[in-house]
């Protein structure tokens, strides 16, 4: 991936000395020009073309932002209830994600879903243990949006 | 149009100290660490983040100033909130602090 864009910086200078003018808009011509040049030699790369997973990082900061919000959401609800009626508790969640960097990405995402936060990893990396604000009405929504996560986050390290 | 950058200016700076107020509305109401520390390292995060956002907009659409620090900050806070929630949580539940009387399941302790 890497390899991808260094390729690609250095087609955007190849145009800007063919042109012999050292702008932005000569580099950003180049870049443009070389992408479509590597879009047409995918087939010699070993790996997918990057500008996909430049989208799912993408995709996945706009799903941070977006739980975020929900999350607060749902705190405010419990909070200014007036009844307080909410049944907390730590329930195990088995994850598939291997390098540390994804777990520590997924748990982050986990602590700003609405009304889940990560109290530990256990040691072997299988699992995570949440804890819920609400356990009996969250834990099937909680379960498949850990899914959606999940899949965002193996989009982003291994697309396939 | 300068009434509606500064209507959304006073709507986010509002919004961000509403939101921080419920934050502390809730670690005096919710009854354990667990559940206070969902009020805190939620509410308050979003929170803080509209007051940056607002002072950011402030600063860049009516005096003209763009100030890349307040962006970065929104990025560090953004970044470690949960990080600081999960070790606060984790650090609670190592020393011994009990679950609140209520709570219906405990995962974690059939753990070892």
């Amino acid at each position: 991936m890497a390899f991808q864009i260094l390729l690609n910086f250095f087609l955007a200078f190849l145009w800007m000395f063919l042109q012999v003018s050292f702008d932005l808009k000569t580099f950003v011509i180049g870049y443009l020009l070389g992408l479509i040049l590597i879009y047409g030699m995918r087939r010699f790369f070993k790996t997918d073309l990057y500008i996909r997973r430049v989208w799912a990082v993408i995709y996945l900061t706009l799903l941070f932002f977006k739980e975020l919000i929900m999350a607060n959401i749902d705190v405010l609800k419990v909070i200014l209830k007036p009844k307080l009626d909410i049944q907390p508790g730590i329930f195990a969640l088995p994850t598939e994600l291997k390098s540390d960097w994804e777990i520590t990405l997924l748990a982050n995402l986990i602590t700003l879903t609405p009304g889940t936060l990560v109290i530990d990893v256990s040691d072997d990396q299988k699992t995570l243990y949440v804890h819920a604000i609400d356990v009996p009405d969250v834990q099937d929504a909680i379960n498949s949006i850990k899914e959606s996560f999940e899949k965002a986050i193996m989009e982003v390290s291994r697309p396939c | 149009m300068t009434v509606i950058i500064e209507t959304m200016i006073i709507l986010f700076l509002l919004l961000g100290v509403f939101l921080t107020l419920v934050a502390a509305f809730g670690v005096i109401r919710l009854p354990d660490v667990y559940t206070r520390n969902h009020a805190a390292s939620k509410s308050a995060t979003l929170g803080v983040m509209f007051i940056l956002l607002s002072c950011f907009l402030y600063f860049y659409l009516i005096e003209g100033h763009f100030s890349s620090r307040v962006l970065l900050g929104i990025a560090f806070i953004f970044i470690t909130a949960p990080v600081g929630g999960h070790l606060i949580s984790r650090a609670a539940y190592h020393s011994g602090v009990k679950l609140w009387g209520k709570s219906v399941r405990d995962d974690l302790k059939n753990k070892k």
